[in-house]
């Protein structure tokens, strides 16, 4: 067999430049939090708790790529809404710096966040945060209504971006009307009707049931592929998180425990926490050949080669089919083999290589 | 959960409380048997140099305003007679158009230019108005009902009354929506609205009509500004809360669209909430025509004053058509206004745009309603309904009362006598004996149990505002009619309640006859019960009984029915009978919903005590009502607020106990 090149969904894209960047934010909730926090930079948990505070985002760092799906994952509790909101700035910051196109959100008055908003930034919601009172037309025209837009304008952007996610010969029910997959693609035909750069969904598929779930993730990586935003998505579904994302940072407690591909938090855990998450991951749709690869010296004969970045789901037919090992090839370089037994071995389910 | 759980804790702190129960009703026992003389005068009644002569200050200060205050140029009574001309304007238009025709010069020497709206024309428009928002059915309703008001002689009052209601409603609804909005954005300016509420809801609306007479004179726009004034709290509180109710992800979507602050407020918020804001829109209609009678005391005419008119006349059959003629209007208005709230949630896209399209009824409505002015000149029969084709059924109800009167006088007083001597007397005599130390002190222990310190102390403060003010005898006759009625409202209610909350055909046929009760203005109350047992206490105790009885039904099967289904089933399977599972399960924690609703009671109760004051009882209702007849000022304000303080003292306490059982049942949200 001969090289397996379907080039992954995920594969490692030219790292784009930064889009969104946060730096030391914090979010704490209680009394006097501001001034607590410029007292003591770096409180500890006992000593928020003696000042009364509630801390939902600790310290939190992180850098988001043009072109990038990041996702923000954690429990509930973990503090990624409240994360999100701030990289939004919906929620004001306790203190740290949030950087958007290399300028400091937090220093912007209100004039320039509104412009922001109107014209960069799109956000989808778990709740799909539809206007009652407006049908799907003015919902979807509604961010550009708020613009000033002019009506048929409006209407004619709104009907592209309802066709986008296929809603078209609904444009005129009311959101009531809708099953939960329909109000949550309208939810993202308005997100998406002011070509936003920066997209922002908060569990956008978390309300509604898994069939549909499943079906929306596939609508959502089609979008992607036409549209290539940059995207912050936050889920508390770990499955969900390595089907569509480039990066994930998982949170716990307020804090960043760990940011990396799917692969890199499935082979090198940063703490238990994250080893827990990643245990019943889909393993075999995550790592690569690069990762199970033994070295290739002395192996006389192979069966055929296999790129590094292939998944093992996609190379273990052919490699189970074969008493011969794979050679992991990128461009002229021979990088080590692939065998049945390390196939195998995650297959079944060995919790480390 | 555990079932049994809640009702155990119930038990047990009812039984630590005990000693205290026991104490208190001894010790007042003790008080009302004591031999005269034993309890010092100054217990019973506070002397005369220690009262705060608050009323006096109030009628120096309200004459301070009216004749010297002064805002630069224009004194203070000017600046008022000047908002009062403008009001005056729409109000004015509105009866042009509906009562009297346009006319053109003044006085004498007026020429008549049109006639008003023919009566056929509204009755007309009005059906067309139902069948869009509510159908056929509706459409039927509301041309029965303005028939009603031709048909009985009772058009041009209706009409009046009506073009009263049309201006007041929006002054009302806007008003209320701007207040709402500015408590919603500043919490502050809640802080500062939310009392002034509790008062303006509590105060009885007498209190007030005498400062409104001093300021903006006798007539229909004085009347007018005191129903806004009634009607307007609600729509405060519905708007605060309904904004409080969009959900955080839609004003999240809002701002991140871009919106503006207006943007976010007029575009995203206000719209997001428009079918509870509506439920606020209902309620400033049907307090609106609450007070039309009460309006028609500073000259509002209309309705109102042909009921008034007639219960002075104790003309039992004029004013009960008169009455009839309100409630019925009151049902046209509440039945269109609920159709237009729900109207939005019912509408489809496909159900395209409703039986009659807006902008041809509009066309089509305002060229009828000309028409009809320029033809009501040559056709009399069209201005006016005809005299010849009214009906009146007052000969009958005399008949009827009369009837009753000679056959029944004998059962009927000695019912009522009865009820008196064993009733009323004893308990007006019981509380009358208390010791204001006594009672001011139990109320504060009872505020200490069921809130803490806080909750002692405002009890304590609103309880020393009447005895020190002078008026603790007349409001301890407020308190012996108003705990009566509610007693008897609960006897009867409680059950009653509790059977509908079992039965879903009960409730429905209740629920029909308690929205319909409720829909009635409160002094149509007064006219059967005057008919059969004249005046005095016991007329105006059942009066208050059957005004206010409706709450506490309603709240007692809401209570029952919304038990989680679960703990009845736990119940079941654990083996409880029928009868086990309502006074173990059902009852228990049905309890502060209960409680809650003999709280709307004892308010209604209050309300209505007031106004039976016309049909002669000792208390505070008394005071403000001679106040009003005086014109004084102060008077009326203090005895007002002195219901009021009764009326917050009561909510405290059943809030506060209400919260603190739902904690233990685990119920708070």
């Amino acid at each position: 067999m001969d090289r397996p090149v379907s080039p992954s969904p995920t594969e490692a894209k030219p790292a784009g430049e930064i889009k969104l960047a946060c730096r030391h934010v914090w979010k704490l909730f209680g009394p006097r939090a501001e001034r607590f926090l410029r007292e003591n930079p770096r409180p500890s948990a006992e000593e928020l708790r003696a000042a009364g505070l509630i801390p939902a985002v600790v310290d939190a760092d992180l850098e988001v790529r043009t072109g990038e799906i990041f996702i923000i994952m954690g429990l509930s509790g973990s503090g990624k809404s409240t994360l999100v909101r701030c990289l939004s700035r919906l929620i004001e910051p306790t203190a740290g710096q949030i950087f958007f196109e290399g300028r400091d959100l937090l220093r912007m008055r209100e004039r320039e966040m509104i412009e922001i908003r109107r014209h960069k930034m799109g956000m989808v919601f778990q709740h799909f945060a539809l206007l009652p009172h407006l049908t799907v037309l003015g919902n979807v025209a509604f961010p550009l209504e708020v613009q000033g837009v002019d009506r048929a304008t409006r209407e004619r952007r709104a009907m592209e971006m309802i066709e986008l996610v296929g809603l078209q010969g609904r444009e005129n029910y009311f959101p009531r009307e809708l099953s939960g997959g329909q109000q949550q693609r309208v939810g993202i035909a308005r997100s998406l009707a002011v070509g936003p750069e920066l997209w922002f969904l908060d569990e956008p598929f978390s309300a509604l049931d898994p069939l549909i779930r499943r079906e929306m993730q596939n609508e959502f990586l089609r979008l992607q592929g036409m549209l290539e935003k940059t995207i912050v998505f936050i889920t508390h579904d770990f499955d969900e998180a390595v089907r569509l994302a480039d990066r994930i940072a998982i949170m716990q407690d307020g804090r960043i425990v760990q940011i990396g591909t799917p692969e890199e938090l499935i082979l090198a855990p940063a703490t238990p926490y994250v080893a827990e998450f990643t245990a019943d991951a889909p393993r075999v749709k995550i790592l690569t050949a690069r990762a199970i690869m033994i070295p290739a010296d002395g192996i006389g004969e192979f069966a055929g080669e296999v790129l590094p970045q292939a998944r093992i789901a996609e190379i273990a037919p052919a490699v189970l089919a074969d008493a011969r090992p794979f050679a992991v090839v990128e461009g002229d370089r021979l990088l080590g083999a692939v065998d049945r037994e390390a196939v195998l071995r995650v297959l079944v389910g060995g919790r480390r290589q | 959960m555990n079932t049994a759980a809640p009702a155990v804790p119930t038990g047990l702190r009812l039984r630590a409380g005990l000693p205290f129960w026991l104490a208190a009703i001894g010790l007042s026992l003790f008080f009302a048997l004591a031999p005269r003389g034993l309890v010092p005068r100054w217990a019973l009644r506070l002397p005369r140099d220690l009262e705060i002569p608050l009323d006096r200050y109030l009628s120096q200060w309200m004459d301070w305003l009216v004749t010297r205050a002064s805002f630069g140029p224009f004194t203070f009574k000017e600046v008022t007679r000047g908002f009062a001309w403008l009001m005056d304007w729409p109000l004015s238009l509105a009866k042009s158009l509906l009562v009297s025709g346009f006319v053109l010069g003044q006085g004498s020497a007026a020429e008549p230019l049109s006639a008003p709206v023919s009566w056929a024309a509204v009755i007309l428009f009005a059906g067309l108005l139902a069948a869009r928002l509510g159908g056929a059915r509706l459409a039927l309703l509301v041309v029965g009902c303005f028939a009603y008001l031709a048909l009985f002689g009772q058009w041009s009052s209706a009409m009046v009354t009506l073009s009263s209601i049309l201006i007041a409603v929006p002054f009302g609804v806007v008003g209320g929506l701007l207040l709402g909005i500015g408590g919603f954005r500043s919490p502050r300016f809640e802080r500062l609205l939310i009392p002034i509420l509790d008062v303006m809801q509590t105060v009885p609306v007498f209190a007030y009509l005498v400062p409104i007479l001093f300021l903006f004179g006798f007539g229909p726009v004085a009347a007018m500004i005191a129903t806004i004034i009634y009607a307007m709290p609600p729509m405060v509180r519905v708007t605060l809360l309904a904004l409080r109710r969009v959900p955080a992800e839609i004003a999240e979507f809002g701002r991140m669209a871009g919106c503006t602050r207006r943007q976010l407020l007029w575009k995203v918020l206000v719209p997001a909430s428009r079918p509870a804001l509506m439920v606020g829109v209902n309620q400033v209609i049907m307090l609106s025509l609450n007070m039309v009678i009460i309006a028609s005391m500073i000259g509002a005419g209309g309705l109102g004053y042909d009921v008034l008119a007639s219960l002075r006349r104790l003309d039992i059959g004029e004013g009960l058509e008169a009455g009839v003629a309100i409630t019925v209007l009151a049902i046209a208005l509440d039945r269109l206004s609920q159709a237009a709230a729900t109207r939005g949630e019912r509408l489809r896209h496909d159900m395209g745009r409703g039986i009659v399209d807006r902008g041809r009824l509009l066309t089509g409505a305002g060229l009828l309603a000309l028409a009809s002015m320029a033809i009501g000149r040559e056709i009399p029969a069209l201005a006016a309904y005809p005299e010849a084709f009214e009906v009146s059924t007052a000969p009958y109800w005399a008949a009827l009362v009369k009837w009753i009167n000679v056959n029944f006088f004998d059962q009927l007083e000695a019912f009522k006598t009865f009820l008196v001597l064993n009733l009323l007397v004893p308990v007006k005599r019981f509380l009358l004996a208390q010791p204001w130390p006594w009672v001011v002190a139990l109320l504060a222990a009872l505020g200490l149990r069921l809130g803490g310190v806080r909750l002692a102390l405002t009890v304590t403060g609103f309880a020393m505002f009447v005895v020190l003010t002078g008026f603790w005898t007349k409001a301890m006759i407020t308190v012996y009619l108003c705990g009566l009625a509610v007693v008897i409202a609960a006897l009867i209610g409680i059950p009653l309640g509790i059977a509908c909350g079992l039965s879903e055909r009960l409730w429905r046929f209740v629920q029909g006859v308690i929205d319909t009760l409720q829909t009635l203005p409160s002094f149509v109350y007064l006219i059967p019960v005057v008919m059969l047992f004249r005046v005095g206490d016991f007329a105006a105790m059942i009066a208050v009984v059957l005004y206010a009885v409706a709450p506490v039904i309603r709240y007692t099967a809401h209570g029952v029915r919304s038990i989680p289904p679960q703990l009845v089933e736990a119940g079941t399977t654990s083996g409880c009978t029928s009868r086990q599972l309502l006074f173990k399960v059902r009852l228990p924690l049905a309890l502060p919903e209960i409680l809650l609703g003999i709280n709307q009671t004892i308010m209604l109760a209050l309300s209505m005590l007031v106004i039976t004051a016309l049909v002669g009882t000792r208390d505070l209702g008394q005071e403000v009502y001679i106040a009003l007849t005086k014109a004084d000022v102060g008077q009326g304000l203090v005895a007002g607020l002195s219901v009021a303080a009764i009326a917050m003292i009561a909510d405290r306490l059943i809030g506060a106990g209400t919260t603190h059982m739902k904690q233990r049942l685990g119920l708070a949200t």
